[in-house]
């Protein structure tokens, strides 16, 4: 049991919970608060939205996996308290009533929850911001015209959190030496940053998870610094973050960011977590692959660093030692030619049947370097050397090019899922290569791009 | 008059708060079960041994119960008994519950039912149409076909002929709130139930029989629901009669709710089709000869499958007029999860044929696809003969999508679109846009004709304040909303006047489910009935009084006017009261003028039409099959709508939802017959930004010629249909690329967009 400390709705509380009690279902059996839905329990649908605070963000997140430990010194807001204290509307809740944005209205408290959480944070992008809320009845229209009817309404002052009263917590250290050395000597035990992936281990696999340690309280593992040609993330930085970052030195990868997971799973996931998870089908390690990307683990006091590529061994197993830890990573600030092409059914929140990152130099007319990686085309993450090569030193044209797509054939031998055949991932892959040619030649290859 | 105003919906502010209450909200006594199934990891097969110790053991189990255990009728089916709570004896598909658990928590129960160890001589399962026809697997003793005119002599003289075939996958609900039930035990046995239904008198009707009790002991409520969609017209028995059995032998309140995962492996999704077609055709595209062939996988069990197919059929002709047609209908048994109803209810995959039909046409000659569909529509209904006959013998005399469709080509500026998109296209080698046209013309009425019933219960207080109650139920469509404009009207007093009140199978007996888009049609009706009795007595009364004849009282402006007295509403309902007059009626609506034979496929199952038409813009990424949906516009016949933005409302969500089924909705079984698209995760329906950037939403606004509440249109499922330009407009783009028909199957996913561009490259 954990000893957690929090503010709901303004109202401090302090639990004793199991270390994977989730908020969903503790709002909704402990505290009878009933207005979170659980829709899918998997942090899919965001009808268990919610507004969460610390010093440095608000964000809506998945209550469904959220554990309450990573509460700890936060403030949590409920649709029940984004009404004021006196039954008053919040502006989004009057815009959604007046612009028709509900219909059965299930889903609409963790619209709402996302809604007030952007309209707080002043965004207009309100696609985004609602990506990771799945709405089956009003086709989404009047919701986005309830966003925009809300953009200029003021914050209202309810919204504002005070500090969350919180002491130390013995199961999230708050320094780099001291979650190392507890995670050294407890080597067995479950790493949970931002629970976008454990939680599911909970919720859908019901797994009783008997020792955990959280990272939300070490800062020294959320810092992102900035060197002359470089940036390195702390392990613990979440894709909202990143993401911004990127947005500065990579768009193409910053792109691509942006239709990952959803806003609530940018606002809780890791860049570590997605690293160390080793799933092929990650979007970041193809991207920073292709960036030539520099992994920092930790062992006790002993650090390593390593080429991100070598990081992925097999499936399911990385070159990462018990009780180690993954600190960060580190990607140069420049890359202009780097692109990064996500291939899904759906463009938000889906999982990659393909992931591609392309790093191609040109000098002189000719292929002075490539780094091409791919997700979801084999077991790990994995680049495409015989392509590399087939690039290397020969002229950058669009025969080039195409001589190189027989290539792929050698370099990746994908499996056939729900996502998508072998045959198309093989086929989409080899395409991405012309896509990323013909776009570095200024041709229109996006249809996000596409104004109607 | 509140009729015709667009009113918010009338749970609108209990939404937006959280305080809307669904099942799962109920607050429960403490001793309450929590239900779970454990279910089949094999699609067919024969059970040889059942071991529950592990199960009975684990933590905060109260109850375990199989088929053996079930007191009385086992059996959630809504059609033909076909469908056991548990299994017995026998699995049918990778998904069907076997045993339940009762435990003191959601959480115990799902680990328990993971704990069972279930032996099963398995089947090679019957999983497509391929396996089912050569199986001979099917439902009815054969395939049904309806015939208009001498198809095989059209065929062999028209001067065009082609054939083709479109396949079309099934579309899981996905309504927010997954299925759910609560049931508390009364005295005597009797139950109360709890259902997130369309269906409370079949709930109450199957959970009867499992108690072994009449239908007086049981009493069915509903609030509201977490959406529907038709995924909970049927779907929701098994939990309600679980949870009564349950109760029934722990004496405690029971609830079920599904995880998301077990809902989408255990419940019936819409049915998927393959449509091949036959046809004959002039120069000008008029179709001379049509002979379709629907094949459908319909599951392991009936439930909806006949009256599903059957309106396939009814629909095969949309909009157009066929002088000599064939349809034949085979219904395939599979060992997959019982499909069942869903917006349009096989409406949307009839009229997919022949909109698919119409631009293969357009496509073959050379022609516009718009002009060949006018060239095919029904005559209009100022020029309707006794010809313009469906063909199921049906004369439309109510068809106006003539100038429905010149109105939309106009405000959508079709004609400079066309040419800008072909321009486009020439000018861009990777990207390619395209154009797609869908109208609709959709049958109104339950084709079982006695459903076409429904029944309100209507009080006025002595204050003047209105209860009001009917058979209809809410799952977001705003019927509540739309019937109480309905009341207000006719009364003449305002909205707050009114209290919505739950559905309740003990205030309105023999329901028939909220479906087939005539909530508000026949609800509507039954309230108006119900007050307009009310609304006499009360007139009488005051006349008496007051002086004048009770025909010329007037309800209006919440006052009641005889003469020169003016009374409030308030006031005239405490007359009544104090003079003994009864303020409570029972309404009661049938539509009139149906007769229908489906085995004959002839007679006139429908009330009249709703209409409409949409045009889609979209483009794709011929390298990887990437699509977006640029624009769409709508002009959509909801009669002279009871609530314009309501309405507006189904149709925009409509529109989405069925542009959803027909592209990124992809329900994928592998050969073992287990669904692996069972969790949002891998099941994607559209996202916020998968929506048209552009989004034009009209009502045609013009009275319904029938009959019906204020002139209305039913509203529900006919938008759904809109979705298919999204599939055309696709198709249409993938077209660009070349020569050939691209001949695109649904859902147009990356994949298969990809793969019809090679197709169309040669």
């Amino acid at each position: 049991m954990m000893k957690v400390t929090f503010l709901l709705n303004g109202e401090t509380v302090e639990v004793d919970t199991p270390a994977t009690q989730t908020l969903l279902d503790w709002l909704r059996n402990t505290r009878g608060l009933t207005g979170t839905k659980e829709g899918c329990n998997e942090g899919d649908c965001g009808a268990c939205s919610v507004v969460v605070t610390d010093e440095t963000s608000k964000r809506a997140l998945n209550a469904c996996i959220l554990f309450l430990p990573q509460l700890h010194g936060k403030s949590v807001r409920t649709i029940e308290g984004i009404s004021g204290p006196n039954s008053e509307l919040h502006p989004v809740q009057t815009a959604m009533v007046d612009h028709h944005g509900s219909q059965c209205g299930f889903c609409t408290p963790g619209f709402i929850a996302s809604m007030a959480a952007g309209h707080a944070n002043g965004h207009k992008d309100h696609d985004d911001m609602l990506a990771g809320n799945l709405c089956r009845c009003t086709g989404y229209a009047p919701i986005i015209r309830a966003a925009q009817a809300a953009e200029t309404e003021a914050v209202p002052v309810w919204m504002k959190e005070e500090k969350a009263p919180a002491g130390p917590a013995p199961f999230a250290p708050e320094t780099l030496d001291a979650l190392c050395a507890w995670y050294a000597a407890n080597p067995d035990a479950t790493v949970i940053a931002g629970a976008t992936d454990v939680g599911l281990w909970v919720t859908k696999q019901l797994r009783t998870l008997d020792q955990v340690v959280f990272l939300n309280r070490c800062m020294d593992l959320q810092k992102i610094t900035e060197t002359a040609d470089t940036i390195t993330f702390g392990a613990a930085v979440t894709m909202v973050d990143v993401h911004q970052t990127l947005k500065i030195y990579h768009p193409s990868y910053a792109e691509m960011v942006r239709r990952y997971g959803s806003e609530q799973v940018r606002g809780a996931a890791t860049i570590g977590g997605n690293i160390g998870n080793g799933s092929p089908i990650g979007d970041n390690p193809p991207a920073l692959i292709a960036l030539g990307a520099t992994l920092h683990l930790r062992h006790g006091a002993a650090t390593r660093s390593i080429p991100l590529q070598d990081f992925f061994i097999a499936y399911g197993k990385q070159d990462r030692a018990k009780g180690e830890l993954i600190t960060g990573i580190t990607i140069p600030k420049s890359a202009p030619n780097l692109r990064v092409y996500k291939l899904s059914k759906r463009f938000d929140q889906d999982i990659s049947a393909v992931c591609g990152g392309f790093n191609v130099t040109v000098l002189d007319g000719k292929v002075q370097s490539a780094v091409i990686a791919f997700g979801g085309m084999a077991g790990t993450p994995a680049r495409a050397t015989t392509v590399e090569n087939a690039l290397i030193g020969q002229p950058w044209t669009q025969q080039t090019v195409q001589a190189a797509l027989p290539a792929f054939a050698t370099d990746y031998t994908p499996m056939s899922d729900m996502r998508a055949s072998a045959a198309y991932r093989c086929e989409a892959a080899q395409n991405m290569l012309l896509r990323y040619f013909a776009e570095l030649s200024g041709q229109a290859t996006s249809v996000l791009e596409v104004q109607p | 008059m509140s009729a015709h105003k667009s009113l918010p919906h009338d749970a609108a502010p209990l939404h937006v708060t959280g305080q809307a209450r669904y099942i799962d909200d109920i607050p429960t006594p403490a001793n309450t079960l929590h239900l779970a199934f454990g279910t089949s990891e094999i699609a067919s097969g024969k059970i040889t041994a059942i071991n529950l110790d592990k199960v009975r053991a684990a933590t905060g189990v109260i109850a375990v119960f199989t088929a053996d255990d079930l007191p009385f009728a086992n059996d959630v089916s809504p059609s033909a008994h076909d469908e056991p709570l548990l299994a017995t004896g026998e699995v049918h598909y990778l998904g069907q519950p076997i045993f339940m658990i009762a435990a003191t928590s959601h959480l115990a129960a799902r680990k328990a039912a993971m704990l069972g160890e279930i032996k099963i001589d398995a089947r090679t399962p019957i999983l497509t149409i391929e396996d089912a026809l050569a199986a001979d697997s099917r439902f009815e003793d054969g395939p049904r076909i309806w015939t208009k005119g001498d198809v095989d002599a059209a065929l062999g003289n028209a001067k065009h002929r082609l054939q083709g075939e479109i396949d079309m996958g099934g579309q899981e609900h996905f309504y927010l709130e997954g299925q759910a039930a609560l049931v508390f035990p009364q005295e005597g046995g009797d139950m109360v139930v709890h259902s997130s239904t369309q269906h409370p008198t079949e709930i109450q009707h199957k959970v009867a029989e499992a108690v072994g009790l009449p239908m007086h002991a049981v009493r069915c409520e509903v609030r509201r629901m977490g959406g529907g969609f038709g995924g909970k017209e049927s779907q929701g028995n098994a939990l309600a009669v679980g949870c009564a059995i349950a109760a029934r032998a722990t004496g405690r309140p029971c609830k079920m709710r599904y995880d998301r995962d077990d809902d989408m492996m255990i419940t019936g999704k819409r049915h998927d089709f393959r449509i091949s077609y036959d046809i004959g055709f002039n120069d000008k595209g008029v179709l001379a000869a049509v002979d379709f062939t629907q094949m459908t996988r319909c599951g392991w069990a009936l439930d909806l499958s006949i009256p599903v197919a059957d309106r396939a059929m009814l629909h095969a002709d949309n909009a157009y007029l066929l002088d000599a047609v064939r349809i034949t209908s085979h219904r395939l048994k599979t060992n997959t999860q019982s499909a069942t109803a869903y917006r349009g209810f096989g409406g949307p995959q009839g009229v997919l044929g022949i909109e698919r039909v119409m631009d293969h046409i357009a496509a073959h000659l050379g022609l516009d696809p718009i002009q060949v569909r006018q060239a095919n529509y029904y005559a209009h209904m100022s020029k309707a003969t006794k010809t313009n006959t469906t063909p199921y013998g049906m004369k439309v005399n109510d068809f106006i999508l003539q100038e429905m469709t010149e109105a939309l080509l106009k405000t959508a500026d079709y004609a400079a679109r066309r040419r800008a998109v072909d321009a486009w296209n020439a000018d861009n080698p990777i990207l390619k846009k395209g154009l797609g046209f869908s109208p609709v013309k959709f049958g109104i009425s339950f084709t079982l004709t006695h459903l076409n019933q429904a029944g309100a219960l209507v009080h006025v207080y002595q204050d003047g304040s209105i209860h009001l109650n009917h058979g209809g139920t809410e799952m977001g469509q705003g019927l509540f909303q739309k019937v109480a404009q309905v009341a207000a009207s006719r009364f003449g007093v305002s909205m707050d006047a009114i209290k919505i009140t739950a559905t309740d199978t003990a205030k309105v007996p023999n329901t028939s489910a909220t479906a087939a888009s005539s909530g508000t049609d026949l609800n509507g009706m039954a309230v108006q009935n119900a007050c307009d009795m009310i609304i006499a007595r009360i007139a009488e009364i005051v006349a008496q009084t007051h002086g004048g004849t009770a025909r010329d009282v007037t309800f209006a402006d919440g006052n009641v006017t005889t003469g020169k007295t003016t009374l409030t509403f308030a006031q005239a309902a405490m007359l009544a009261y104090t003079n003994r007059v009864s303020l409570s009626a029972t309404g009661f609506y049938k539509t009139p003028d149906l007769a229908w034979d489906r085995i004959k496929g002839q007679g006139q199952p429908f009330f009249y039409f709703a209409q409409g038409a949409a045009l889609t813009e979209v483009v794709i990424d011929t390298l990887t099959g990437e699509n977006r949906i640029l624009r769409c516009d709508i002009l959509h016949d909801a009669g002279s709508s009871l609530n314009p933005d309501l309405d507006i409302g189904q149709i925009e969500g409509g529109y989405v939802q069925g542009a959803g089924w027909l592209t990124t909705e992809e329900l994928v079984w592998d050969d073992k017959g287990n669904l692996k698209t069972h969790a949002p995760s891998t099941y994607k329906i559209p996202a916020c930004s998968d929506r048209p950037r552009v989004f034009n939403v009209a009502l045609w606004d013009a009275p319904n010629p029938a009959n019906t509440v204020y002139r209305s249109k039913a509203v529900g499922e006919p938008p759904f249909m809109h979705g298919i330009s999204a599939l055309l407009a696709i198709s249409d783009a993938v077209a660009s690329c070349g020569d050939i028909y691209p001949s695109l199957d649904a859902p147009a996913t990356p994949e298969r967009i990809l793969a019809a561009v090679n197709t169309v490259r040669g």
